[in-house]
């Protein structure tokens, strides 16, 4: 609950538009209300066969309201639409930024469909929290009250009637279907969001299950969540039926409850009998306005869901440490040595279990990842650390990289200018220290777009001579010069459509381009064939340009030469 | 209606007869017993139509997956694999509206309306008919907004698939474009796609609405035409009050179902165009190994006992939109026992190779034969390969890829154990011992920490590339199938790990299997006792 507040007030910048929407709403329902009111009159009034006159006004009256009903029905609904997706258009710009501070040590545990279920589908989702819950109750609401005054003003029993018996379709009702479906709706979301993960997983998988036939085996999981969701989706089923059961009977009890006290005021002569139908029609009309809302709040346990999976991630803390803006080292002109000491680094244990308010996520202490290290690298030196599989080559990288703070010792740039200073990376804005030293990862990501737009990431703007220089230095000059298309070529998603050494190389060109002073490298001749390896190796000293150089690498042999510097093994973290 | 007609019996009752209420106690319980039965029934109707529209979204959501996966890397290369989970989720999630809400409405929308216009008939023939002559009228408005709506439709379902797909490839590569520093850009990206689909979501919705409005409307007006008309013949005395009510009270509700189709209509339509984009994917499932539709498909020859030889024999692959075949006119001869690598520079088509051996790419040329028969070694064999082989295309999908074990350049791990994902690569059940054999030879087990009980996350986290690689060795082996083709087996991996593979490789050879490996690599190469290299050609023009 608390989450859907939250997600309520991000409303507020939205304030005009939303007042707007329920302004149009209270309008519509309003008039429907009005129309069934005037025409009980009118037909009462002409009963008695009064002067034509004195029906005019109410024939008017009874137009006025048809037309007014559909035209501002039809209002409300663009305007609480365009608010709602402006407000969602937000919520998704923030959602994002936060996944940007946290990625990748604070989402370790998420898997990538689940994150992109949260980012679009619940995020989606959460505009029923303003198209079907809060607008149509503030103005359903707004219009009960006006109501329940007009009859009040006839005869006040009824308007009791008229409150209790909307409270329990707009109050009760829904609680009723949410003790029904026991929590299915607040399930709804989690499970999608499971099947979405799992899906993604066994597409990724495909091409090996076909080959291996075990696609049958490999669905049984598939079918698990797709079933788990349906379960979850007919448990919904029958809280839908007892919301609409309850809403039913309070309404027809309203209009049967106000006909009785009606009929009783006209008979001990407090009410006119022109309006006996004004006050037992009125009720009918208020439950038509008041009925979408008990389906509308059984939404609640799952838009609350939504809203958890979406704020969860905002409260998420982040896994690196920023110095105060005040207090922050400025980085040193010119080349940048990195001197690492006792560097010890563990991950925060994998939240299997979401945080609650009641038990914060609490760092428990895992075994490291890697440590402790000691390292020299003096500004424009190239030096080749060694380590076996699991030894922490990555887990080096990105603590380089300032993605991950050290849990014991520290990383601090040198600078090798005439006055030799240092300075810790823990006081530099990771963003900074991102701008000096760069990475290419051991499992890159390649994005479905042209192969200019994923080296550009690198460096914004730069021109085409520029980018073919970075291939060359790759060694892609050759196949670049075989594609049709050029640099525009479509790469497809993940890169699927090149080759696994081609997208290696295509990463290597872009973390080539990238304006660094100390470039990081893990397994940079992973999926190139020896000959490719030793040449890119032979150039890599001319293509970094002076640049200070870690190769992370299980292959020392091939940095041999004067070029190349060899540090201690990296041993894994007893 | 009946509870219109107690209605109205009883307010005019009340009014103008001056009953009380003992006079009008069997009229109120009548009524009271109409109002509540209506909503039990509306009760039942509501769970069926749930649950309905859930078992059939089940269903389509199974089907629509596993066509996806086994529609084959080509496909999958081409179609984001966001974008069918986007389908089967909230795509398939419209459906609701249309089970739940827009069949039984439309059910009633017909129903309704004529037992609305006979009831009148009996008692205001001038209402009735002002009824009857207007009803028509909605679904003719409404079949015209509904042909404008649907070309927006398929516009903003388009561009959801855009953002999904948008959304997916920048949340996967979060780290690389904080490496950059280029993930903050990317939220003005985002942005500016939501906002495109916000102003796109909105015209669609302006024309759906209209559709509503002009229900409303129509409703409306006709309702204030037979109150008004009501009102006058009252006036005039040519009618009593208690029909009057009755027409007033019952009149909207001829209209009212209709209304409601016409608020449902959007929702559904939205369900109807994700099911129709399902049933596109089912349907497409191509029949197993790539066969083009159309071309008949001959009766598969069954996998022969023992295999003398499989016979590449001048496969060309051309690339889409590279204008080059690769590899091309690949040609080799592989025998049990041996291990042949094959070698080239990137690009030039190792890993297309063999997937047109495991049957998932179709060769543009040329073609993969599987002698069959006994070995009996000797040069003099070498002339008579390839003259009775069968090609593997017209063997049983099924039985041929039982009989070959993959290890692609990066095996994908599922979310399981270690012990899970080797035991994915049999067919049969595997004892436990022997997957703690198969992860010793491939170097895993508990000594090297990746024991059977470890535990890895989406896409092998928590294993380094190498560990991934051998994983997936170790995958190939429990199969124990006479055909090993491994991508780069042994990239990533440290000189012990190698030398561990490379023996496993070669005991499984020597116990009688034919093994192909892709490799850049001189230990690896050094294992094999042939290396094969072939080439990428630029195709003719």
């Amino acid at each position: 609950m608390r989450d859907l507040f939250a997600v309520l007030r991000l409303g507020r910048p939205m304030t005009w538009r939303l007042l707007l929407a329920v302004a149009a709403g209270v309008g519509a329902a309003g008039a429907a209300i009005g129309l069934a009111a005037t025409s009980a009159w009118l037909i009462s009034k002409a009963a008695q066969q009064p002067v034509m006159l004195t029906l005019l006004a109410a024939v008017t009256a009874v137009r006025a309201f048809g037309i007014g009903r559909g035209v501002l029905r039809y209002a409300e609904r663009l305007a609480a639409h365009d608010a709602a997706f402006r407000v969602l258009g937000e919520l998704r710009g923030t959602v994002y930024a936060r996944l940007v501070r946290l990625a990748p040590a604070g989402l370790a545990e998420l898997r990538t469909g689940d994150l992109v279920a949260r980012l679009v589908g619940d995020v989606d989702g959460l505009a029923d929290l303003w198209l079907r819950v809060a607008l149509p109750y503030a103005s359903a609401l707004a219009v009960v009250a006006g109501a329940a005054v007009l009859v009040g003003w006839f005869v006040p029993g009824v308007a009791v009637v008229l409150l209790v018996s909307v409270a329990v379709t707009a109050f009760v009702a829904p609680l009723a279907a949410g003790l029904t479906s026991r929590g299915a709706e607040a399930r709804l979301a989690p499970a999608r969001g499971a099947l979405a993960a799992t899906a993604l997983d066994v597409l990724r998988a495909a091409p090996e299950l076909l080959a291996a036939g075990v696609v049958d085996r490999a669905l049984v999981p598939l079918r698990a969540s797709g079933a788990r969701l349906a379960a979850a989706e007919r448990g919904t089923a029958l809280g839908a039926g007892a919301g609409s059961l309850v809403a039913g009977i309070s309404a027809g009890a309203s209009v049967l409850a106000s006909l009785v006290i009606g009929i009783l005021a006209v008979r001990d002569g407090s009410l006119d009998g022109v309006a006996l139908a004004v006050v037992a029609l009125t009720p009918i009309a208020v439950h038509e306005v008041v009925a979408p809302l008990a389906p509308s709040a059984r939404l609640l346990p799952a838009l609350a869901a939504s809203a958890h999976r979406v704020m969860e991630l905002l409260h998420r803390p982040e896994p690196v440490t920023e110095p105060a803006p005040t207090a922050a080292t400025v980085i040193p002109d010119g080349p940048l040595g990195l001197r690492i000491q006792d560097l010890e680094v563990r991950y925060p244990a994998t939240a299997a279990t979401p945080a609650t308010p009641a038990t914060p996520a609490t760092p428990a202490t895992t075994p490291a990842a890697l440590g402790p290290v000691t390292l020299d690298i003096p500004a424009g030196a190239r030096l080749v650390v060694t380590g076996r599989s699991g030894a922490g080559k990555s887990t080096l990288a990105a603590a380089c990289l300032r993605f991950v703070d050290p849990a014991a010792g520290a990383i601090h740039l040198t600078s090798g200018g005439t006055v030799p200073s240092a300075a810790a990376l823990s006081d530099i804005p990771s963003d900074e220290v991102r701008r000096v030293i760069g990475l290419c990862e051991q499992d890159p990501h390649i994005f479905d777009a042209t192969l200019a737009d994923n080296l550009r990431l690198a460096r914004p703007g730069a021109p085409d001579p520029a980018l073919h220089a970075a291939l060359a230095a790759a060694g892609l000059a050759d196949w670049v010069t075989t594609l049709p298309d050029g640099l525009a070529t479509q790469v497809g998603d993940h890169g699927a459509r090149l080759s696994g050494g081609q997208r290696q190389r295509l990463a290597l060109a872009r973390a080539l381009l990238a304006d660094v002073r100390i470039l990081v490298l893990d397994e940079p001749t992973e999926h190139l064939d020896e000959p490719t390896a030793r040449a890119f190796v032979a150039d890599l000293p001319a293509a970094t340009d002076g640049r200070t150089i870690l190769v992370l690498t299980h292959r020392p042999e091939l940095f041999d030469g004067p070029a190349w510097t060899h540090g201690p093994e990296l041993r894994k973290p007893a | 209606m009946a509870q219109a007609w107690l209605l109205a019996r009883a307010i005019s009752g009340a009014y103008l007869g001056g009953e009380g209420l003992s006079e009008l106690a069997p009229v109120l319980g009548g009524l009271g017993f109409v109002l509540l039965a209506r909503p039990v029934l509306a009760w039942v109707g509501d769970i069926a139509a749930h649950r309905v529209s859930a078992t059939v979204k089940a269903r389509l959501r199974e089907d629509l997956l596993a066509a996806a996966v086994r529609m084959g890397p080509r496909w999958a290369a081409e179609t984001p694999s966001s974008s069918v989970v986007l389908l089967a989720t909230r795509g398939l999630d419209a459906l609701d509206g249309f089970y739940g809400r827009y069949l039984p409405q439309a059910v009633l929308a017909v129903l309704v309306p004529l037992a609305v216009i006979v009831c009148l008939g009996f008692v205001d023939g001038v209402a009735a008919i002002t009824v009857a002559l207007t009803v028509p009228l909605v679904p003719v408005f409404m079949v015209l907004v509904g042909r404008m709506s649907a070309a927006h439709r398929a516009r903003r379902w388009a561009l959801l698939g855009r953002l999904a797909r948008r959304f997916g490839d920048v949340v996967a590569g979060l780290t690389t474009l904080r490496i950059f520093g280029a993930a903050e850009a990317q939220v003005g990206v985002l942005r500016r796609i939501t906002d495109t689909y916000r102003s796109t979501t909105m015209a669609t919705l302006r024309v759906a609405f209209l559709s509503a409005l002009v229900l409303e409307l129509l409703a409306t007006i006709s309702v204030a035409l037979v109150a008004v008309g009501i009102g006058l013949r009252l006036a005039v005395g040519e009618l009593t009050l208690d029909v009057g009510l009755f027409a007033l009270v019952l009149a909207p509700e001829a209209y009212l179902p209709l209304r409601r189709l016409g608020a449902e209509f959007h929702a559904s339509e939205e369900g109807v165009t994700a099911a129709a984009e399902a049933f596109a994917i089912i349907e497409a499932h191509p029949s197993v190994g790539g066969a083009e539709a159309g071309r008949p498909m001959p009766m598969p020859k069954p996998m022969p006992a023992r295999i003398r030889a499989l016979v590449i024999d001048g496969v060309s692959v051309s690339q889409p939109g590279r204008g080059v075949l690769a590899p091309a006119g690949a040609s080799l001869v592989l025998r049990p026992g041996e291990v042949v690598a094959v070698t080239g520079p990137s690009g030039c088509g190792k890993s297309t190779l063999l997937g047109v051996i495991l049957g998932l790419v179709e060769p543009s040329v040329g073609r993969v034969l599987l002698e069959a028969g006994a070995t009996s070694g000797g040069a003099a064999d070498a002339d008579a390969v390839g003259a009775d082989g069968v090609d593997v295309r017209e063997l049983d999908a099924e039985a041929w890829r039982g009989a070959v074990a993959w290890v692609p350049q990066a095996p994908y791990l599922l979310p399981g154990t270690v012990a899970e994902n080797v035991r994915l690569g049999a067919r049969t059940p595997v004892a436990d011992a022997d997957v703690v054999v198969a992860l010793d030879a491939a170097g895993l087990g508990e000594d090297a920490g990746v024991g059977p009980s470890r535990e890895v996350g989406e896409g092998g986290r928590g294993l380094s590339g190498g560990e991934r690689r051998r994983v997936g060795v170790a995958r190939a082996l429990v199969r124990r199938a006479p055909l090993l083709l491994l991508d780069e087996p042994t990239a990533g991996l440290d000189a012990a790990a190698e030398a561990a593979v490379t023996r496993a490789i070669r005991s499984a050879a020597d116990a009688g299997a034919m093994v192909l490996l892709v490799a850049h690599r001189p230990g690896a190469i050094a294992g094999a006792d042939r290396c094969v290299e072939i080439r990428w050609a630029e195709v003719a023009p």
